[in-house]
């Protein structure tokens, strides 16, 4: 699916049946169910090119994966993609290596960025096949998600 | 320099994900071991007691690149299990679904993990910076393939309009008219894909190789039909496992797939095109014989050039099904529920898939099993890898390593091959 010029994006990222690498659709999911006006909410596998496809035209890009650096479990990192480098190999894609910090890449590259990209990616702890969230994850998802309501408030506001 | 180590590794954070350890003694081969971890295991156990109908959307999960592939192989298993034939609407209709799903993958592998090793850059980024209209056309060649899945599959990853029997809906004819155009034009360019990709410089090597793929009576293979191997073996699907077995190897957590009485043996594009090349559209035939490739192609690294002509067929074929589109008068065959056992195979990108389950006569599965393509060139691969170092052992450290690399993604192979984690040793 792609966006409506213009309409701000929420993108969960990730496999469900993965244990902590849920977790982005999982919180897509949660945003959905508050209905927060001109949000369009959509899941993802982290395939980049279909994530390049994804936010074409949109203004507002917010994108949540979990992500696995070392750091503990949990651990909510906010990248800005006009200003931080996305550290490649923080964004984990199963089985090829076309993946979130490449989209932002190559986006950038072609001009296809949108005016504004935010990622999250928060620390998972387990990536083994299962259902079901890591503790020190779930513990920190109500403030991810007001961080995530929090931008889409000052985006609207500026 | 005698004795080394060439080591690929991964980001060890994540199981799914594989690496490539080479060994060398006295500037001997001693070892080359890919290990890989193969998440279908574990669906095999989610499976057992679920729904016969929820087979293909949970299967389609265990692949974001080829979701299709899955659904296809679990549907024509439960049909098979149930007796079911669909009719010939539906059957065109699931190929078109997978030719959308042959396009993407075929098109992210070749321009996007594979071209940047001919072309001597890192990878697709670097490619992007010096030749970005070439990832823009890429792209743009990719999204027809996205298009394809979205309308037939009602979304472009992990389509959910495919089930047992049929269709939940099928596209009216009007929704997919706009989509010709735009094949037409992916057509052009798939054909112009094939004669830049043949134009790279590939390695001296070629082997002697057990192909395996599907054969159909006259469609180039995507679904059904028999089991044939380049020894001339020619079996029904439901004879797979009387000839083919799965072995665990301790460096792997996917098991190895080999032929009983003959070993390793090869699946994916190259197998599909030498032994189906006579069931190519003639200009997919043409399209090869201009870039003087086939009907027989025993050099793997070639297998980016046949991925193209496969592309080239994809396009078309999509191009024939649309124009001869008629909606099924229904879009699903009631399914009768009895208990059995059926098999299924069709052909994802890089291989042929096998499943087979047995269902109880309450509906529900009793066990699964899933032959993805990946577990059977694993031994493959090795041996490739282990043939090429053989032959090239004396190149320099770090084009042999990329070269390695290279051999692996020749498959295509649904592991996480980071090419950017690359580490030398000498020991």
């Amino acid at each position: 699916m792609n966006g409506e010029a213009g309409h701000n994006l929420l993108i969960g990222v990730g496999n469900e049946f993965r244990n902590d690498d849920a977790l982005g659709i999982l919180v897509a999911r949660e945003i959905r169910r508050r209905n927060i006006p001109g949000v369009t909410v959509v899941e993802r596998s982290g395939e980049g090119t279909a994530l390049m496809d994804t936010w074409a035209g949109a203004e507002l890009v917010i994108l949540v994966d979990s992500i696995f650096s070392g750091k503990a479990p949990g651990l909510i990192h906010r990248l800005d993609a006009a200003r931080d480098k996305i550290p490649r190999g923080f964004f984990h894609y199963s089985s090829h290596d076309f993946g979130v910090a490449e989209a932002v890449g190559m986006a950038r590259e072609l001009n296809l960025l949108p005016g504004r990209v935010i990622i999250y990616g928060i620390e998972g702890k387990e990536f083994g096949e299962g259902i079901g969230l890591s503790d020190q994850v779930v513990k920190n998802i109500p403030q991810l998600i007001a961080m995530i309501e929090e931008d889409l408030h000052a985006f609207h506001a500026a | 320099m005698n004795n080394r180590v060439i080591r690929v590794d991964q980001l060890a954070r994540v199981e799914g994900e594989g690496s490539l350890i080479v060994k060398m003694s006295e500037g001997k081969v001693a070892d080359v071991k890919l290990r890989i971890f193969e998440p279908p295991r574990f669906f095999e156990a989610f499976l057992r007691g679920r729904k016969f109908t929820e087979a293909p959307d949970i299967t389609a999960r265990i692949c974001g690149i080829c979701p299709v592939a899955y659904q296809m192989s679990s549907v024509l298993a439960m049909e098979d299990a149930m007796g079911l034939t669909v009719d010939d609407q539906i059957r065109q209709l699931r190929r078109l679904l997978y030719c959308g799903e042959w396009i993407e993958s075929h098109v992210l592998h070749m321009y996007m993990l594979h071209a940047p090793d001919f072309l001597g850059y890192e990878d697709a980024l670097q490619l992007a910076k010096d030749k970005p209209e070439l990832v823009a056309r890429a792209l743009k060649m990719k999204k027809i393939g996205n298009d394809v899945m979205n309308i037939v599959g009602g979304r472009e990853i992990h389509p959910v309009n495919v089930r047992v029997g049929g269709f939940y809906r099928v596209p009216r004819k009007e929704e997919l008219e706009p989509l010709v155009e735009r094949l037409k034009w992916g057509l052009d360019q798939a054909i112009d894909t094939a004669k830049l990709v043949s134009t790279f410089d590939f390695p001296d090597f070629e082997t002697e190789y057990e192909f395996v793929s599907l054969r159909h009576p006259e469609e180039y293979p995507l679904m059904g039909g028999r089991i044939v191997t380049s020894s001339g073996l020619d079996i029904s699907i439901r004879e797979y496992e009387f000839h083919f077995e799965e072995r665990h190897v301790p460096h792997s957590n996917a098991l190895h797939g080999l032929e009983r009485g003959h070993g390793r043996y090869s699946v994916g594009p190259l197998a599909r095109f030498n032994l189906n090349f006579d069931r190519l559209s003639p200009l997919a035939r043409q399209v090869a014989g201009d870039v003087k490739i086939g009907p027989v192609v025993k050099n793997p690294f070639k297998s980016i050039i046949v991925r193209a002509i496969e592309t080239v067929y994809a396009y078309e074929e999509a191009l024939r099904i649309i124009h001869a589109y008629e909606p099924p008068v229904t879009p699903s065959h009631a399914v009768t529920v009895s208990a059995g056992i059926g098999c299924g195979a069709s052909e994802a990108p890089r291989g042929m898939l096998y499943h087979r389950y047995r269902v109880t006569d309450d509906g529900l599965i009793r066990d699964a099993k899933i032959v993805p393509p990946t577990a059977q060139n694993q031994p493959t691969i090795e041996e490739d890898v282990r043939l090429f170092v053989t032959k090239y052992g004396g190149l320099p450290r770090e084009e042999l390593t990329w070269k390695c690399e290279q051999a692996v993604r020749n498959y295509d192979p649904c592991i996480s091959c980071a090419t950017h984690f690359v580490r030398l040793e000498i020991t």
